[in-house]
């Protein structure tokens, strides 16, 4: 190792900002796609403090409504496209060619371009916002025809901009799919893989299959907007409960592309602190096919109060609530990997532990939702806002938080401040819960989501949530600092950072070199 | 080869993909622009914007191929190299499916439920009394569920399906042939067999195109308009989008013959006249699709 270490020192990192727009090295990208991915989140997390701040207090306090409607729907843009999709993009940049032994990405300059779109789109999208009439403000389902007959004219714009996030999307899961499928190192057979590895590949997969579908419904919105079409105008014999299929169709597996690496993730890490192998691989590689199958034949729940055959309301209901089955078992698998376990409780074990316990609440009140006589009196109100925020914030931003924690003194060759570790982790989870838990009594009180203003008697929840998200959102900024910290030194890592750890990236030297494994190792 | 060791090529960092973002910002934002008064930069149908995003990617796909294409005739790649681009063509072209069975979704779901439910079928005579009292759900539809509403174009027929649309199926169909004796004639180190039947190949899918502009035009003469309600919508977007790629895969595959021409190719190593291929093939079995579902039923 040491001798092919030395053969690559004066192929080491080229210095310079431009490193960064040309480079090819899955690790540079990586970083680029975390970095775009953080910087998000503090964009979309501003939106978010301005939305709980007008809902701080009954009656209109600071923005106008139309422009309360934008920040909604950009905050959920945001999030989904610039925040968490980048940031587990990113992971699989960094973590993938490591954990098979491959020397990078399979296509390394296609890598950099689905990176390097994303700026360009994000800009983009966020230039809505400062043209006439405002940004979107339909939300960011952007049904018709609210986003086609009543939207701004800054809507073309946001159109683009998916279909250059999809453009990206999609080239980055060919590259992930075409790495894994055919840059294992030898004896790096399918069922041996790191599960993180076969969550990404499941997950590349879906993307490849439904962002295409994206793609076609705003293309469709687009010819409606501009060139006379009536896809979504029933006026014209098309209508706009078909927006939603097609939306749905894509958005039902856009959920799981924002979940199933997060149970990856999450099964990296309960085996290392636990001290034991994860129980049930084969099964865990089982249930993420089977939910992402299924994940196919459930996008009309969320359409239950539009209209539909009684039919179709019960096939969905059923095919919905049939997910639980796979989820289960991966919830079971991990708590059965804790069993009689030597645990311990370092960083990533805190935010994995929060991850199995948060985001199980999210998928009950999922289930909840699913049934879909019940879903009438929860429709559109606070309680989905919960719900998804529960899977969303404490499921797939814990999980890339958790692998953050993991793995970045492998990036970086340090051990991150454990005070500041704690600080930010116990702030988080109860400034978290705080905001999103009383979300679920408004809901079912009646709140509906998406409104600026709201009657006296959800005041003191709302309050409570506004304070709640308030301190979620300052206490990442901890996070920033840690990481800072981090980069910028620390304790020595050690190659195999934590005692329990496993798999090809912890037998590199930390921090990893610029190139690893240009020499496929053996997997025995 | 670029790196120290191993067998897999990686490359130098490269200007392309930058370029390629830039080009594809500048296109869009320029689109976007055109599209009405209220947006910055450019006025109402001034594409200038758009027309230099445009010539930024021609430029980003010349300079990015002709690398790799160079980078592929010095024998940089391996077979685990051609492996990767393999896999990466076959997903592109499964996203490319994809991307049209969102519009052939839509074409089902209108034809089979929306349009009936307007017009009251199964338990929908509320949605037909109240907003469109007396409208008859038919298929092509010409008569709109808001007869009244004005801005629909209306059509004196539809395309038959037994005139051009039959000749152009014979003629996709004929070029799926061509290309494949394109390939065989590669496989046995006929280089002009190669040429010749690509360039029947690129003849026949150019007349293709040609044919469907023709056909357009009589559409919009006797009223078949994008506007022509949801019929001319489905009509136009599928085949439109269709006859789009038919003329991206002759592109591809008329710089295939180019290559040719000009020695490139070996019997063994030609991926890149494989991937064309794969696309025609891909171009010519959405049409079968479209012949079927938009032409004859």
């Amino acid at each position: 190792m040491s001798t092919a270490h030395a053969e690559h020192e004066h192929h080491g990192a080229p210095s310079g900002l431009l490193r960064w727009v040309f480079t090819t090295n899955h690790k540079d990208i990586g970083t680029l796609y975390l970095w775009f991915a953080f910087a998000m989140l503090l964009v979309g997390g501003s939106f978010a403090m301005v939305i709980r701040l007008e809902l701080l207090q009954p009656g209109m306090q600071w923005v106008d409504p139309n422009f309360f409607n934008s920040m909604t729907t950009m905050h959920g843009l945001i999030m989904v496209f610039g925040a968490i999709m980048p940031a587990f993009v990113g992971l699989a940049n960094w973590l993938v060619p490591m954990m098979i032994g491959a020397p990078d990405m399979a296509l390394p300059r296609m890598n950099n371009w689905s990176f390097w779109i994303l700026p360009f789109a994000g800009t983009m999208l966020l230039s809505t916002m400062f043209m006439e009439g405002g940004g979107p403000n339909f939300g960011w389902t952007f049904y018709a025809p609210l986003s086609t007959t009543y939207a701004p004219a800054s809507t073309d714009f946001f159109i683009f901009a998916v279909h250059m996030l999809g453009f990206s999307s999609i080239m980055g899961s060919i590259n992930i799919i075409a790495t894994i499928m055919n840059m294992r190192a030898p004896g790096m057979t399918l069922m041996k893989m790191p599960l993180f590895v076969w969550t990404w590949l499941i997950t590349a997969f879906l993307l490849i299959a439904v962002m295409p579908v994206l793609a076609g419904a705003v293309t469709m919105m687009l010819t409606d907007r501009n060139f006379g079409t009536s896809f979504f105008d029933a006026a014209g014999g098309g209508d706009p409960v078909l927006f939603q299929h097609v939306f749905w169709f894509f958005g039902h597996p856009e959920v799981y592309i924002m979940i199933l690496p997060a149970f990856g993730i999450v099964s990296q890490i309960i085996p290392t602190f636990a001290r034991k192998r994860l129980f049930g691989y084969s099964s865990m590689v089982y249930a993420t096919a089977s939910i992402a199958f299924l994940s196919f034949i459930v996008w009309a729940h969320h359409m239950f109060t539009v209209g539909m055959p009684v039919a179709g309301e019960l096939f969905f209901l059923y095919a919905t609530v049939l997910i639980a089955v796979p989820t289960g078992v991966k919830v079971f698998n991990w708590v059965a990997t804790m069993w009689q376990g030597s645990m311990t409780f370092e960083l990533p074990m805190k935010w994995a532990l929060a991850f199995v316990i948060l985001f199980t609440i999210g998928g009950f009140s999922g289930l909840m939702l699913g049934i879909a006589p019940v879903d009438f009196q929860y429709h559109d109100t606070y309680f989905v806002v919960a719900h998804f925020h529960y899977v969303l914030v404490t499921g797939a931003l814990f999980s890339i938080i958790a692998a953050v924690y993991y793995w970045l003194p492998k990036w970086t060759g340090h051990m991150y401040s454990e005070s500041l570790g704690n600080w930010h982790f116990w702030t988080s989870i109860v400034f978290v819960n705080i905001t999103f838990f009383p979300q679920h009594f408004l809901g079912l009180a009646g709140m509906p989501r998406r409104i600026p203003d709201y009657n006296a008697a959800f005041a003191d929840f709302n309050f409570m949530s506004s304070i709640g998200a308030f301190g979620f959102g300052l206490a990442q900024l901890l996070f920033l600092a840690l990481v800072i910290k981090c980069i910028k030194g620390g304790e020595k890592a050690t190659d195999q950072v934590w005692e329990g750890a496993e798999g090809l990236e912890w037998e590199i030297p930390s921090p990893a070199p610029y190139h690893t494994f240009a020499e496929a190792p053996e997997v025995k | 080869m670029s790196q120290a060791s191993g067998s897999y090529y990686l490359p130098e960092p490269s200007k392309w993909p930058i370029i390629g973002s830039i080009g594809m910002f500048t296109m869009l934002f320029g689109f976007a622009s055109s599209l009405s008064d209220k947006t910055p930069i450019m006025g109402e149908g001034d594409l200038t914007m758009m027309y230099i995003g445009m010539a930024i990617i021609i430029f980003m796909l010349f300079g990015w191929f002709g690398q790799v294409i160079r980078e592929s005739e010095s024998g940089a790649y391996n077979s685990q190299v051609d492996t990767s681009f393999r896999m990466g063509m076959m997903w592109f072209i499964f996203s490319e499916v994809m991307f049209f069975a969102a519009f052939f979704g839509a074409l089902y779901y209108i034809r089979t439920l929306s349009v009936p439910w307007l017009g009251g079928a199964d338990n929908n005579l509320a949605t037909n009394t109240f907003l469109y009292d007396g409208f008859v759900p038919s298929w092509p539809l010409n008569v709109m569920p808001d007869a009244a509403a004005g801005g629909y174009s209306v059509f004196k027929e539809t395309i038959g399906a037994w005139g051009i649309p039959a000749l152009n199926t014979a003629l996709l169909l004929t070029s799926g042939v061509t290309c494949t004796l394109a390939h065989w004639a590669l496989k046995k180190g006929n280089r002009t067999g190669l040429t010749f039947w690509l360039f029947a190949t690129v003849v026949l899918g150019f007349v293709f195109v040609g044919f469907q502009a023709y056909e357009y035009i009589h559409a919009y003469s006797i009223g078949l308009k994008l506007s022509s309600g949801v019929y001319g919508s489905t009509f136009f977007m599928l085949t439109g989008f269709h006859g789009l790629h038919v003329t991206i895969g002759a592109i591809m595959l008329t710089v295939m013959m180019f290559r040719s021409m000009k020695g490139h190719f070996t019997d063994e190593n030609h991926f890149a006249f494989e991937a064309a291929a794969w696309y025609w093939h891909f171009v010519d079995v959405v049409w079968l699709g479209l012949f079927i579902f938009v032409y004859v039923l």
